[in-house]
């Protein structure tokens, strides 16, 4: 008979709170009357957000120079800022696809992470494929570093004069840690060769490169081959087809004053329809001057705090009836 | 195996497939050839006794598994896209990665099909292992072997409570009459037991040893010709042989060419209506990818600095071509594969939590639901009409002996209705005591459900000496006509067998005529001891030749006394086919006429006064549903005379009585009983008429010669058999009329109310009479006190008159329907049809108008219909006005309506399985259909139907921050995220909560849906998931995506910001938003869900930082790490996501607190106390209920009032008709 009973409640389901449904639980109703308080509260926080930006925003200031004609190599330019903390000085163009995706790929991972086997040609596998057509020279030589992306490195150089009592003063432009400190110190590797250029035997350089990667910085021997910060900076690929990259660091600030930038113009633009500029700008907390932000927090608080007036209407003609 | 020509073997393979082929099989004992190799065995042709019902082998499991796979088309699309990937010039992702999805996919149902494979190869392990005993000619016995061994040809021993191996031919069995006694419960469920007959001619006498005997004889006899039914048949895991010592078979068909085998068709397969909206919209995501991928391919221009691989530029149009591959490699997110998967994840959520909930499991049988078809939960919550079977569904089928008329005397058993109908608790009670007396045995047997408490009126009458001839005659045709198996309570699978009695008792019948007459009169108790009264010398010892001669004696016999009687009549149980015969049966029994036992041959009816007299059964001729009826043909021990007793519907026996030219009385009689008939079915009474016909020994003769033609014929036998029986019943001589309730079954009242109100018509198709089928309509609320009942029966119509009481009909619903007075309501009309009258109505002139009626009535009512019309009526409603059906039922009967309807629930009540087998849904009780559709069916569909919207939004949502980044990066399909990251966002970070959100969300609690019925129809016709709702979705996942891609954008634009540390936001963002968005939909929070929710956000962030690590990932490099020590990132990921979803927001704001659906309202009160929201169930109940229900709480029952009836007729039972109704109303009350 127990085992009768037993047998009677087998097929019993379990009476837990998860198999019945019964978990206790927050039902929650978005009705005029709850959200008011919240669109009060979201509506004050982004306006103070809003107005920190903007007020950020505005004491930044930025100073661009289209460079439209291609003569102009020497160019005269009046700074009427003399803004606090360092000033950086980009480069910029415009209608450049570096986020194109064959354009993206087109490297070879290993050879910048200073794999010597990836130098050398080795049946079509090295360096990677991915490269073509900057994969090779004409002689069946690799090309190091293989690919669009080197190939295409901006090499325009730029020298920046203060002009002091008709005197030029070349300002000290600081070209250190500009890229990422991960690309320079973990990322891009050089071959553990010295010096360098034995690295680099039997390969030639970018085609459209007018120094081998291991003379890129005549200066400086550790600013050399792939761990180059202009290099580095231009290998990490703008997210917009216009765009402007660091060029270097004016650690001491830029006072107010008349300058002349002397620009070597080697970077051919005129092809993909582009446009150059150069850019000086000073940075706070929120990055460059950007004004959008600000104004995106001070429209959508001004809104929510609207919403709670709307709300309020609506919950003095529509609550529902139970408070009756 | 010797060696052969290839061409022999040919030729013998040929021939193999020849021998499986035909029709008749020609087999060889296997015994000859034993030993010999299996070239030589002459039944090598027929498949061995093993089964596999595995789909899979282990070493191709992988290539069958995808085989099978690739059968979708989902899936060949992926994979079709994964090896576009791997063409150099459209290539969008990493080849490897494109594989990802596919491969995640297949394998997560590669891994569900083997665990589903692997348990059908272990229980057919199980099955194949079993042990039986087969005919070794080398040991000259039995010996043990496992199921796979069995071969055709081979003899088989099966002893009882064994499971028959395989198809058998049964050559010999223990019982002297060669009966062998199967049950087939795990077959068709049903419990009673059926008969199979050995081989006549070839069962002859011989000892239990000398089996081999047998076995020669049929291998003599050659040739022998059976049809299947001859077959003791196989089931998986099937058949039992009961109540026999052990039978010899010969195998036929084994293994897979089994008739239980060749039965079984595998799981159901049904497209729920939401899944095939579904469809169109996968369709309209397609056109739109279609047309984005256009654009981005239009849109495309080679650049400059990209030359292609040998250095040279590609044509712009060529470009374009291929970009346009690429851009669906990219974006092919869009179209919601994992849709599919993720589809099937929360069926089996859903229907987890709905075989588990406690609400629907049945204590008494110990049953759960049982889900069969997996994948149409949803269609529960949209189901428009309920096609119901009367008798099992809505009632008991557990039937109660009521009232009886006999020889135009009405006998109505008063006390015994009012005892039956009693209170609901009197009822619980009862069945507990039941229970105990189950098992303790030591209360009277006669206190079970079947109990019948005497009319003292009528056991004056049987006491009484006038009459006792017909009296007699009623009861013993209750005894006697039906197929009643009757067997031991303690034993239960023990039979009676007559041959204990034959062998302890011999009596001389002049002996116990006489002693049967003098105490006929002076019997008092109905269960007179049996032993008491009898004198010892009445008996002598019945020899073996008595036995041998079987049928032949007709023997009357007293058990001894002392000798320990083998049958206390008490402890007999009856096991019938149906729950009628087993009512009347017991009857009988309770008035003093036991059956004590039945064989083909005899049935052994106990008088009351102890006496046993033995019929010889001449013939049986079954039950059939065009006759309507059955009929046994016996030989009266005493008399010597032939009789007829038949039972079945009155029309079927009022049509056959004897013309009684002059015969005034049994006009009288016939008359009476016809009243008191009409009287019983108005009472919702199940009626059978009971009748007999005395036949001289010519005519039985002639007729029997032609019976064994009938029995005999190749062609058209079933016809030729059923012509000779109706040409027997003719002329009968009307006993009476017998009236057995069926109880409707506990809270169907209740039920029905409440899926009215829920929007449903429920229509109830039964085969009984009108009058019955009207009353059980009342008293289960279908029908109301005022409705219009058009009486379409007992008249032959014609067309003609049809189409004018159709067009009537339409005319006065329209004229209600114009009254301004009933803008809302639905006019009181409910229409009564029967199956001749609804066959004039389903033929093509006059369907169009029935629908258009039929849909403006409350409720419909179909008596008298076939299974066939059953199902036609479903298809009809389901066809024409285009609704979701149900149908419920749980007989054969309604097998057919079961499948033609959208969802089919079984009731797994007392006849047997096949409707549960045919069902999708298997209940035990009416009462669980409310919950499962007004509670389980809705949250079913409001859950999948958000879940899905939600799975298209996801998915357009995040794949348009890839389109518009395709403005900025040339329409190159470049994607701005690391592609494992895009893969892994759909695989891994947004995946589970809109999994979870279908199995577990909960808008409104069971108790609301319960309490207020109408909140079912937010899911009748469209429902949430819409046209408009999947476009408004599409739309606001386009506008997010604007948000999250344009405010980052504007944010970063003319920066030095590289790819990835763009794409970084834009992809938190498009997270927070995703699950934001979900976290709006939830409508009621639990632990899980919170849990999950968080869950992902927070594997996000490990995953995305983890992967910015050097040696997983280089382009990404550091890129999240970078981003998450930047102000701008949070402050960036803020207010797009607090824009993107403030229109969602606001539009949920502003539909909770200015329109006022039936949803929100629940909603809102479901916050409440328990106690304040019962008030307002209850009044905003009393508030609708005004306009929809105008007779819910009238606590006085309808009195029916048919115009066919004659009121004065049943004024002795105005009485009894009361309290049935009331009590029923009680029940709805309650």
């Amino acid at each position: 008979m127990q085992k009768k009973e037993n047998q009677e409640v087998e097929n019993r389901p379990d009476n837990t709170a998860f198999t019945q449904q019964r978990l206790p639980a927050w039902q929650p109703i978005l009705s005029a009357g709850i959200v008011i308080p919240l669109f009060v509260l979201v509506g004050l926080a982004f306006i103070g957000i809003g107005v920190a930006l903007f007020v950020t925003s505005r004491n930044l200031h930025v100073l661009e120079v289209w460079k439209n004609n291609l003569l102009w190599l020497n160019m005269a330019l009046y700074v009427f800022f003399s803004p606090q903390g360092p000033v950086f000085f980009y480069y910029g163009l415009t209608n450049y696809f570096q986020n194109q995706r064959a354009y993206g790929v087109s490297k070879d991972y290993n050879q910048l992470s200073g794999d010597l086997d990836y130098f050398t040609f080795f049946f079509s596998i090295v360096p990677d494929s991915t490269c073509k057509p900057y994969r090779y020279d004409v002689n069946n030589k690799p090309i190091v570093p293989c690919g669009s992306l080197a190939n295409s490195m901006f090499n325009d150089t730029f020298n920046l004069y203060q002009m002091k009592n008709g005197v030029k003063e070349e300002v000290p432009l600081d070209g250190k840690g500009i890229s990422w400190w991960t690309d320079y110190n973990i990322k891009y590797r050089n071959p553990s060769v010295n010096p360098l250029r034995n690295a680099f035997n039997g390969t030639v350089k970018p085609l459209y490169w007018s120094k081998p990667a291991y003379e890129l910085d005549p200066t400086d021997t550790a600013n050399n081959g792939f761990i180059n910060q202009d290099f580095l900076v231009w290998m990490r690929r703008s997210a917009l087809p216009n765009f402007r990259k660091l060029y270097r660091r004016i650690t001491d600030g830029l006072p107010a004053g008349n300058y002349s930038l002397e620009i070597s113009y080697n970077y051919p633009v005129i092809a993909f329809d582009g446009k150059k500029k150069v850019a000086f700008s000073n940075v706070s907390w929120m990055g460059g001057k950007n004004e959008f932000l600000g104004i995106a927090y001070l429209v959508i608080g001004s809104l929510c705090l609207v919403m709670s007036v709307v709300m309020l209407i609506i919950y003095a003609k529509f609550k529902f009836p139970e408070e009756d | 195996m010797p060696w052969m020509s290839p061409l022999a073997r040919i030729r013998d393979a040929l021939a193999g497939q020849r021998a499986r082929d035909k029709d008749l099989r020609n087999l060889v004992s296997n015994l000859p050839y034993e030993g010999l190799d299996k070239w030589k065995q002459p039944n090598r042709h027929f498949r061995n006794n093993g089964i596999k019902t595995t789909k899979y082998s282990v070493l191709f499991f992988i290539p069958m598994n995808l085989f099978e796979q690739f059968h979708r088309l989902a899936n060949l699309y992926f994979v079709g896209l994964a090896i576009l990937n791997f063409v150099p010039v459209v290539q969008a992702f990493e080849p490897e990665v494109a594989l990802i999805p596919i491969c995640v996919i297949l394998a997560l149902t590669a891994i569900k099909d083997a665990w589903e494979d692997f348990r059908r190869y272990k229980s057919d392990k199980k099955l194949n292992r079993l042990p039986c005993f087969v005919y070794s000619s080398k040991e000259k016995c039995f010996v043990e072997k496992r199921w796979k061994d069995v071969r055709v040809g081979d003899f088989v021993k099966v002893e009882s409570n064994d499971i028959v191996p395989a198809d058998l031919l049964l050559l010999y069995t223990s019982d002297p009459n060669g009966v062998c006694h199967i049950e087939t419960a795990n077959l068709d469920g049903e419990t009673n037991l059926k008969q199979r007959r050995a081989v006549p001619g070839v069962c002859i006498t011989v000892s239990n040893t000398d089996i081999l005997l047998i076995i020669h004889a049929v291998i003599r006899t050659g040739c022998l010709g059976f049809s299947h039914p001859d077959l003791v048949l196989k089931q998986h895991l099937g058949c039992t042989v009961r109540n026999t010592g052990y039978a010899v078979g010969f195998v036929v068909y084994a293994g897979h060419e089994t008739k239980a085998m060749l039965n079984n068709n595998g799981p159901r397969y049904k497209r729920s209506r939401l899944e095939r909206r579904l469809n169109i919209d996968v369709i309209f995501c397609i056109l739109l990818l279609f047309t984005m991928c256009i654009i981005g391919s239009l849109g495309h221009v080679p650049l400059y600095l990209v030359p292609q691989t040998d250095g040279h530029l590609d044509t712009p149009s060529l470009s374009s071509f291929y970009k346009f591959f690429s851009m669906i490699i990219l974006l092919q997110v869009l179209i919601p594969i994992s849709l599919y998967v993720s589809i099937e994840l929360v069926k089996i959520g859903q229907i987890y939590f709905i075989t588990n909930d406690l609400d629907l499991y049945d204590e008494e049988t110990d049953a759960t639901i049982q889900c069969k078809a997996l994948n149409i939960t949803e269609d529960l919550g949209q189901i428009q009409y309920i096609f119901s079977d009367k008798t099992g569904t809505l009632t008991e089928n557990k039937m109660v002996f009521r009232r009886c008329s006999i020889m135009g005397r009405e006998y109505p058993h008063k006390e015994n209705g009012m005892f039956l109908c009693g209170p609901k608790r009197a009822l619980k009670m009862y069945i507990y005591k039941i229970k105990i007396l189950m098992f303790t045995k030591s209360l009277p047997p006669n206190q079970q459900e079947t109990e019948v408490i005497l009319d003292q009126k009528l056991l004056r009458q049987i006491r009484g000496t006038e009459k006792i001839d017909a009296y007699q005659d009623f009861f013993l045709a209750l005894a006697i006509c039906n197929t009643v198996v009757v067997s031991m309570a303690t034993a239960k699978r023990l039979r009676v067998s007559t041959a204990e009695f034959q062998q302890t008792n011999q009596s001389n019948p002049l002996d116990t005529l006489s002693s049967l007459v003098r105490r006929a009169g002076s019997w008092t108790r109905l269960r007179a001891p049996i032993t008491s009264e009898t004198s010892a010398n009445d008996l002598t010892t019945q020899g073996q030749s008595v036995n041998q001669t079987g049928g032949q004696t007709c023997s009357l016999h007293v058990p001894p006394q002392g000798t320990a009687p083998a049958v206390p009549a008490g402890k007999l149980c009856y096991e019938a086919e149906s729950p009628d015969e087993a009512a009347l049966v017991h009857t009988a029994k309770a008035y003093g006429f036991v059956l004590m036992s039945r064989t083909p041959d005899s049935v052994t009816v106990q008088l009351p006064s102890g006496a046993q007299l033995r019929f010889e059964v001449l013939d049986t001729l079954s039950f059939d549903s065009n006759r309507k009826r059955m009929s046994v043909l016996v030989r009266h021990p005493i008399s010597k005379q032939c009789i007829l007793y038949t039972k079945g519907a009155d029309y079927a026996i009022m049509e056959l009585l004897e013309t009684p030219y002059g015969e005034k009385q049994q006009k009288a009689i016939a008359s009476d009983t016809q009243q008191h008939l009409d009287c019983y079915a108005k009472e919702g009474l199940r009626t059978l008429c009971i009748a007999k016909k005395v036949l001289c020994d010519g005519e039985y003769e002639s007729w029997a010669v032609q019976r064994q033609h009938a029995l005999a014929a190749m062609d058209n036998r079933e016809q030729l058999i059923m012509d000779s029986a109706v040409q027997i019943e003719t002329n009968l001589c009307l006993l009476g009329a017998t009236g057995v309730e069926d109880r409707l079954q506990d809270s169907v009242p209740d039920t029905v109310m409440t899926l009215r109100e829920a929007g449903i018509q429920v229509w109830v198709l039964t085969g009984d009479k009108p009058e019955t089928a009207v009353n059980i309509g009342y008293a289960c609320r279908l029908l109301e006190q005022d409705d219009l009942l058009y009486l379409d029966h007992f008249l032959l119509l014609s067309q003609v008159t049809c189409t004018s009481i159709l067009d009537c009909g339409l005319e006065e619903v329209r004229r209600y329907s114009e009254d301004p007075r009933n803008v809302d309501t639905t006019p009181d009309i409910s229409l009564v049809i029967d199956g001749r009258t609804l066959t004039m109505l389903m033929s093509p002139d006059l369907r169009d108008r029935f629908v258009d009626l039929a849909r403006h009535c409350r409720s419909v009512l179909c008596c008298r219909v076939t299974p066939l019309q059953k199902s036609e009526v479903v298809k009809l409603i389901r066809e024409k006005l285009k609704v979701m059906t149900l149908a419920v039922g749980d007989g054969a009967n309604d097998v057919n309506m079961i499948q033609a309807a959208d969802i089919g629930v079984g009731i797994s009540g007392q006849e047997g399985m096949q409707a549960v087998m045919a069902s999708d849904f298997a209940i035990s009780r009416f009462k669980h259909l409310k919950k499962l559709l007004l509670v389980h069916g809705h949250w079913c569909y409001s859950r999948l139907a958000n879940m899905i919207i939600y799975f298209f939004y996801k998915n357009a949502a995040n794949v348009n921050l890839l389109f518009w980044y395709q403005f900025f990066c040339g329409f190159t399909a470049n994607a701005m995220i690391d592609h494992w990251l895009m893969i892994f966002f759909n695989l891994l970070f947004t995946s589970v909560p809109p999994i979870m959100f279908g199995i577990m969300d909960k808008d409104v609690s069971a108790e609301m849906l319960l309490g207020l019925p109408e909140l079912y129809r937010t899911g009748q016709g469209k429902g949430e998931y819409s046209f408009f709702t999947f476009w408004i979705s599409m739309l606001d996942a386009f506008y997010q995506s604007l948000v999250a891609f344009f405010i980052p954008y504007f944010t970063y634009r003319g920066s030095d910001i590289d790819i990835y540390a763009f794409g970084t936001p834009l992809n938190t963002i498009s997270l927070f938003t995703i699950l934001l968005h979900l976290s709006i939909e939830i409508k009621a929070w639990t632990i899980v869900h919170v849990f999950i929710i968080l869950g992902s956000v927070t594997l996000y962030f490990i995953v995305t930082l983890a992967y910015g690590v050097r040696y997983l990932n280089y382009s990404g490099y550091w890129t999240l790490q970078a981003q998450m020590v930047d102000p701008m990132f949070y402050l960036v990921c803020l207010i797009s996501t607090v824009i993107a979803l403030l229109p969602r927001y606001l539009f949920h704001v502003l539909k909770n607190s200015i329109t006022c659906s039936p949803i929100v309202e629940a909603r809102h009160l479901d916050t409440l106390e328990p106690s304040t929201r019962d008030q307002w169930i209850k009044e905003w109940r009393s508030f609708r209920g005004r306009v929809q229900d105008k007779t819910s709480d009238v606590s006085v029952p309808p009195s029916p009032s048919l115009e066919s009836l004659d009121d004065d007729s049943i004024m002795d039972d105005e009485f009894a008709l009361n309290v049935i109704t009331a009590n029923h109303h009680k029940k709805a009350n309650s």
